[in-house]
């Protein structure tokens, strides 16, 4: 109840701070204006995924070179992806082009808005329309409600959004879908033409909203798919210039959904399937690379004996079970690691150097990871690390000592939060190594065992002369 | 390590190379070189090619014995077995990431709660630190191994040191190829592979390697005299001691060995070096272990070594007197007065000590060792593991198969070879032949004793009937050489023309003896994979297709503790599952398997076999937040809480009489179904294994609730908790863990 009354103060707070702002900037900056805006809120997974149609005119005089998006505050901490395209070309041959995406700050913003910026590729003229598409990811945006269930009761959750898109531009018409994993949505907040069908839920039309129209709803639903949030992901990459590239990925999981409260009883988890513990999760689908061999799952306590490998030529599966089903709440911890052919992950680019091409996000489906960090560590005696991530990661270099080092290898270490599904995209180490050290330890062993025989040797000789003189 | 025999090969090929080039032209043929490739062409001598096959011989076993011991690692993984072992491996954790003084001085608040424990000063820290050094030497070496793999391989490295070992006392008492066939004979046999597997990291997988060590090196000093071995004996035992409580059985049979030995009348200067500095230095050093201290002086278990001490002085100063009095009369009169002198001062000394408190009494577990029904009516907690039964007949022929057939030819042997040597191998196989049938896991003990005695038999046995077999071929030889033989040829010819069909008996028994061995070696290696390499945690099963099931519901239940409960939670269960809840789960349990306070168990006891509501008081006043109880009967696995009930029942009634056994009996019959006691059927334990099992189909064809594990259906379907509720289950039920409510809110 408390959220509930603070959100009504924020409402009344945005709605008078919107008409203030209305007043004082009311000619929008950049002189756009969006003629249609549609928007479509998918809630079917605990990752909330909105995809945005933007219908942009030029009404000002000047050309104009960058579109802004707002969000609120509470969102923009959420905000795990932002994507934008323009649509170029006609309807048969429609294409879309991906757009540079970046946080601006607008000192005019009210209560806090935060916004991105994205760049056009041609300025747009006076006069001109653009369709933009943008799709962003929100992670941790629904609330279980209630916060604590039995073991056969399904999640509940809360949704919280605007029904009238957040923009720093005049918008003339806008509608938003809101899909739902299923029917049974307890309630919704009622704006003005709000219609529900089945599983779908549509805002709107509205029409000519000023800039920084706000208008709060909520949406309570069931959702009982497997809210898995791995709170912290290492993935640790080791090169070895013998052919082999061999991953460990250590998992913190956690069911991030209504916590569990009261009795576990495995006579109806088991009987009953379907009463017994809806709302928790009990497999895991890992995506692994082709080729993969040697891989192994465990943790602390030793080998997890649920698991199942499919291979084939374009992906291999890995399903894994943790050892006991996930309710809300629970943790688990465990460590997958495999072996991959090492062919298949590293090049030489043209100026002599190395690269490591591999996915950075975690392999695991529909998962969000709260903070991921990769670590590359390369083989003894490379240099000059460097690497390249389509999005911003923090990067530090570490030392490790593996078998036979002496000198340590270097990692680079890659460091992100709030990663989901969609940021499995290829990153590149770039280095140089000299071939010449991949000799060093198998020569190390050999002169090792040299010296051993050769003590061998002189034992038997001193042996013998013993011998001969008894 | 294989082709650590190969080396050797290759070095001598090196050395002929060196050498002068042999009297064949240089134009011989490839194919004729390999053709003669033999150790002739090597240039070794005889006694050169002997030392070659026999240290080949070595290595192969030291590699056999090793490898053998894989098994576990193989069928299942790399982990840690049974109970005892998850406290080692902890206590190590702890030792390479604190360092020594942090573990020398830790009080581990995880365990016996409320009391907590002393880990320091209450255990055997040997294992510990043998695998840590092991540990920081192959880190030092920049292997980058994990902890638990040293350990889990501790036990095998230590096997395959053994069996140098007792090469090395098999040679000592008998001669090489005793000590070869003894080398061989224990790395495979499995009365000492049931504790040394890859993976069973506990206190006998070293102690049992600086047992043999501390012998050897006790009968190397007594056969030379010389102060260095007896110091290396002395440390060896210092080893022993810091790995072991076995090291009772050393410091008894030492004395009683010397104590034969002076009755017999071989009391020398060796042995009186041999035995005062052992004794001496061994005692000093067995003092700085914190477990040990002053005991090692004052309990009642180590004062027959020092009345031997001083039997020894006494010795000492006859033989003096001797030398100086000439009148044996008189010496014998001396002799008379000395000894009842000595016995009396003896005897009193005890009596004055024991009476005083200053010599403690002999503890429950040795009179258990003396007399094998004492357990069972004074120390129910020691009567109730199973390894300390007594032993059955046929986990002798199990462990021990033709050995056990062996040993009385080999003690044969022995007698008609007297030494002081081999006078300390009988004793030593006697002895521990008597323990080993007092408990099962004494076998352990007795196993190298017995692959000795049977090595001496062996080899003694092989010896004569190749030295006849051969002795023949040359009769036949010199026969046709017209007289090229020696007299001794011509000897052993007329004894074997007494004989006829020698030579063919002798290679009938000699087929014989190799069929018999090489029996063993298979029952052995089946053995080993088959009964001693399952870890006890993970159960394995054959499914209904041939496919193997694995339960693993022990880990699931760990890990669910470790994971989902608050850190601070006190998990109560029966004592056997403590060292893996603290190990595995990282929670603070009430009581262990470090059975060291009989009322805090008892304590369990009984709230395990009270009612719920008395239950619950107990519980509460323990601060427990979780009980853990182990349950088969969904899978039908038997060693579970409710197969162990009585012993709850007798250990809690043992403290505390409200507990009463033939409340739980039905006319001295242990039953949980229809027709059981009502005490049994509404005590906590009852209730805890059984919760919501009556709605449960475990078997086609089998009314719901019938228990697999013992075959019947229960008697109370309709179980009501009031105080506790289910937390968690695992998958095939054998772990179920229950949460202890909070108390009810008065108002």
């Amino acid at each position: 109840m408390e959220a509930l009354r603070s959100l009504g103060q924020l409402v009344i707070a945005l709605s008078i701070f919107s008409h203030l702002s209305l007043l004082a900037y009311s000619s929008s900056p950049q002189d756009l204006q969006i003629l249609n805006a549609e928007r479509r809120i998918d809630l079917t997974s605990h990752i909330v995924k909105v995809f945005l149609t933007l219908k942009v005119e030029n009404t000002g005089t000047s050309p104009v070179s960058e579109v802004l998006l707002a969000f609120p505050p509470t969102q923009v901490d959420h905000l795990a992806l932002l994507k934008a395209a323009i649509t170029v070309g006609k309807k048969k041959k429609k294409s879309y082009v991906p757009l540079e995406v970046n946080p601006t700050e607008l000192p005019d913003a009210p209560n806090g808005a935060k916004s991105f910026s994205i760049s056009l590729l041609n300025p747009l003229n006076s006069g001109e329309t653009a369709t933009l598409e943008v799709l962003y990811i929100l992670t941790h945006s629904l609330e279980p409600f209630p916060a604590e269930i039995s073991q056969s009761e399904s999640q509940l959750v809360y949704y919280r959004d605007s029904a009238i898109i957040l923009s720093p531009y005049y918008i003339k018409q806008q509608t938003t879908f809101i899909r739902t994993p299923s029917t049974r949505v307890e309630s919704f907040t009622r704006v003005e033409s709000t219609n529900r069908a089945g599983s779908e839920i549509k805002y709107g039309p509205y029409k000519d909203r000023p800039a920084y129209s706000y208008s709060p709803i909520i949406v309570h639903f069931e959702n009982n798919n497997a809210f898995a949030v791995v709170e912290e992901l290492v993935r640790e990459v080791e090169v070895s210039h013998w052919g082999n590239l061999q991953i460990t990925e250590h998992y913190k999981l956690a069911h991030a959904g209504a916590r569990h409260k009261g009795i576990f009883s495995r006579v109806d988890y088991q009987s009953r399937p379907h009463a017994g513990g809806v709302s928790s999760f009990k497999h895991l689908l890992a995506r692994l690379p082709p080729r993969v061999h040697s891989v192994y799952y465990r943790d602390e306590i030793g080998n997890i004996s649920s698991s199942h490998l499919r291979t084939d030529y374009l992906k291999s599966d890995l399903e894994i079970e943790p050892r006991y089903p996930l309710f809300g709440g629970w943790k688990a911890t465990f460590v997958i690691g495999y072996g991959l052919p090492l062919e298949d992950f590293l090049f030489e680019s043209p100026d002599g150097r190395r690269y490591l091409n591999f996915t950075f996000g975690c392999p695991l489906a529909e998962t969000v990871v709260d903070k991921l960090t990769v670590k590359v560590v390369l083989p003894e005696g490379s240099k000059n690390p460097s690497a390249v991530v389509p999005f911003s990661v923090e990067q530090h270099l570490e030392t490790k000592y593996s078998y036979l080092d002496v000198a340590g290898r270097t990692v680079v270490v890659l460091e992100k939060r709030n990663v989901v599904p969609e940021h499995n995209s290829h990153f590149q180490v770039y280095y140089t190594f000299n071939p010449v050290f991949m000799l060093a330890e198998p020569l190390m062993l050999v002169s090792t065992f040299f010296f051993v025989f050769m003590a061998s040797v002189a034992y038997l000789h001193i042996d013998f002369s013993i011998c001969k003189s008894s | 390590m294989v082709g650590k025999s190969e080396p050797l090969n290759g070095t001598a090929t090196a050395k002929t190379g060196q050498s002068p080039s042999p009297s064949p032209p240089p134009a011989t043929p490839m194919s004729d070189l390999l053709g003669n490739f033999s150790f002739k062409t090597l240039k070794l001598k005889t006694k050169q090619q002997e030392l070659l096959i026999r240290v080949s011989i070595l290595c192969l076993v030291y590699v056999l014995a090793f490898i053998t011991r894989l098994f576990s690692v193989l069928r299942y993984e790399s982990m840690i077995h049974e109970f005892d072992p998850y406290f080692n491996y902890r206590t190590t954790l702890y030792l390479t990431e604190k360092g020594f003084y942090e573990f020398w001085n830790w009080f581990d608040s995880e365990s016996w709660y409320p009391l907590g424990r002393i880990i320091g000063g209450t255990l055997y820290p040997g294992l510990m630190v043998t695998a840590a050094i092991i540990y920081w030497a192959l880190r030092f070496l920049s292997f980058a191994v994990h902890i638990r793999e040293v350990c889990v391989l501790t036990a095998p490295f230590f096997a395959s040191n053994t069996t140098i070992v007792a090469y090395f006392f098999g040679k000592e008492i008998w001669d090489t190829g005793a000590g070869l066939v003894a080398a061989a004979l224990i790395a495979i046999c499995p009365g000492y592979i049931s504790r040394s597997v890859a993976g069973s990291y506990d206190n006998e997988g070293v102690a049992i390697f600086a047992l043999l060590l501390t012998f050897y090196l006790f009968v190397k000093a007594v056969n030379t005299g010389s102060l260095a071995w007896a110091l290396g004996s002395a440390l060896g035992y210092f080893y022993m001691v810091s790995a072991w409580g076995g090291y009772i059985f050393i410091i008894n049979l030492i004395p009683l060995y010397v104590l034969v030995l002076l009755i017999t009348g071989r009391y020398s200067m060796r042995l009186y070096v041999a035995y005062n500095c052992t004794y001496i230095l061994g005692m000093l050093l067995a003092m700085q272990i914190r477990f040990v201290g002053f005991q090692h002086v004052q309990s009642g278990e180590h004062m027959a070594a020092m009345g031997v001490f001083f039997l020894m002085q006494v010795f000492y100063f006859l033989d003096y007197v001797k030398h100086l009095l000439s009148d044996s009369k008189m010496f014998q009169a001396f002799l008379r007065i000395t000894v009842t002198c000595a016995v009396a001062v003896g005897g009193v000394a005890l009596g004055v000590g024991t009476a005083s408190g200053y010599i403690s009494p002999w503890t429950g577990r040795f009179y258990s060792l003396l007399d094998p029904t004492y357990a069972k009516d004074h120390i129910p907690i020691i009567a109730s593991v199973s390894e300390h039964q007594p032993t059955a007949w046929s986990s002798f022929m199990f462990d021990f198969h033709i050995l056990l057939f062996l040993f009385p030819a080999g003690l044969y042997f022995c007698f008609k070879r007297l030494s002081d040597a081999t006078i300390f191998i009988v004793m030593y196989g006697l002895t521990s032949m008597y323990f080993a049938g007092v408990m099962v896991r004494l076998i352990l003990v007795a196993t190298p004793a017995v692959c000795l005695i049977s090595a001496i038999a062996v080899s003694a046995t092989i010896k004569n009937l190749t030295q006849l077999a051969r002795a023949k071929d040359k009769v036949s030889q010199t026969g046709s050489a017209k007289g090229a033989s020696s007299t001794k040829g011509s000897s052993k010819g007329s004894i074997d023309q007494s004989q006829p069909f020698q030579r063919n008996g002798a290679f009938a028994l000699l087929f014989g003896a190799f069929y018999l061995l090489s029996k063993y070696a298979t029952h052995c290696t089946w053995v080993t994979s088959e009964a001693y390499s399952s870890p006890s945690i993970v159960l394995a099963a054959r499914g209904a297709h041939g496919n193997r099931v694995i339960f693993d519901d022990y880990r699931e239940a760990y890990f669910w503790l470790r994971q989902n409960t608050p850190p601070d939670a006190k998990v109560m269960s029966w004592w056997d599952y403590g060292y893996q809840i603290t190990a595995m789960g990282n929670r603070t349990v009430i009581v262990d398997n470090n059975t060291w306070n009989n009322t805090h168990i008892a304590t369990v006891g009984r709230a395990m076999s009270s009612y719920e509501d008395e239950a619950y008081d107990i519980m509460r006043s323990l601060d427990v937040d979780y009980v853990l109880v182990v349950f088969g009967g969904v899978t039908g696995y038997s060693s579970d809480d409710i197969n162990k009930f009585l012993w709850m029942v007798r250990i809690g009634g043992g403290v505390f009489p409200v507990i009463k056994e033939p409340d739980y009996l039905v006319n001295g019959e242990y039953r949980v179904d229809k027709g059981a006691a009502p005490k049994m059927l509404n005590c906590l334990m009852y209730k805890l294994s059984y919760y919501r099992f009556g709605e449960m189909t475990t078997e086609y064809g089998k009314p719901p609730g019938y228990d697999r594990a013992r075959g019947v259906e229960i008697g109370n379907k309709d179980i009501k908790l009031e105080y506790l509720e289910e937390a968690f289950t695992t998958s095939n039920w054998i772990v179920r863990i229950y949460k202890v409510k909070p108390p009810n809110n008065r108002w």
